[in-house]
């Protein structure tokens, strides 16, 4: 499975457009992160513990993006977007999206 | 009455104290690999230059959460009575920024990339603390890496 960020796959032809697909996560962050990041505060600097999970839930939309493209047969995914939004306190949403084609 | 005083001051020098310090380690990191790691060009051309099209492309990113300090945020506040530039919040999502683009760099990399096209960045505040004021940010910058396709 080919994903990129881009509307062509460099040297390989798009036979087939499949339409959109999308993978989204909601995630919530514990107790002891939140405590570590309230230090942090005073601080300043890198909260590693939220890094890790944001990119934890990033790949996991991004997995479930192409488990969907996946379902309908396609063999890449081009034109991926991520955007993220905070839904209620203490919980953020990733959510990836893009073009389910099928390469030659 | 006196305590919260104390409390207050002690917060705002060591905010000042860390804080500085801790910035001032990050951007000679970031400055140092920005050197180690110049070769590697980064693009926001949509599409490759002419003549790369024998290669592989894969999505690459990278992401950091860097929360601001305490003294920093109190300027911050006091400055938004009258308007103007905040320079400490500038500071501080020039970091997220830089090191982003810089991890980015790392797992293009590692991929054997040789350039990284289409980089987008995308920012967004993560925690807010009381009165609504930002308390650390997330920057997230992602591309397509095109490495040679080895023969």
């Amino acid at each position: 499975m080919l994903v990129t960020n881009i509307e062509i796959i460099p040297g390989k032809r798009v036979t087939t457009h499949l339409g959109m697909v999308q993978g989204n996560t909601v995630r919530s962050k514990h107790a002891g992160r939140d405590i570590m990041a309230g230090l942090k505060n005073i601080f300043g600097g890198e909260l590693v513990g939220y890094t890790e999970l944001l990119q934890e839930s990033r790949e996991e939309a991004t997995a479930r993006m192409v488990q969907q493209a996946k379902e309908i047969g396609a063999n890449a995914v081009i034109n991926v977007r991520y955007s993220t939004s905070s839904v209620t306190a203490g919980a953020a949403e990733l959510f990836a999206y893009g073009t389910a084609v099928i390469i030659e | 009455m006196n305590i919260d005083i104390y409390v207050f001051v002690t917060l705002l020098v060591l905010g000042y104290v860390f804080g500085r310090l801790a910035e001032k380690k990050h951007f000679k990191s970031i400055i140092e690999r920005e050197k180690k790691y110049k070769d590697l060009l980064t693009f926001s051309e949509r599409l490759p230059p002419p003549g790369m099209n024998n290669t592989d492309a894969e999505l690459v990113g990278g992401s950091v959460v860097i929360s601001v300090d305490y003294f920093k945020r109190i300027v911050a506040g006091l400055r938004s009575i009258v308007g103007g530039r905040l320079t400490t919040y500038e500071s501080l999502l020039e970091r997220a920024r830089r090191e982003a683009i810089l991890r980015m760099k790392e797992a293009a990399i590692d991929k054997g990339a040789i350039m990284v096209i289409n980089v987008k960045l995308e920012t967004s505040s993560i925690t807010k603390g009381k009165g609504q004021q930002i308390g650390s940010v997330e920057v997230y910058a992602y591309g397509t890496a095109l490495s040679p396709i080895a023969v």
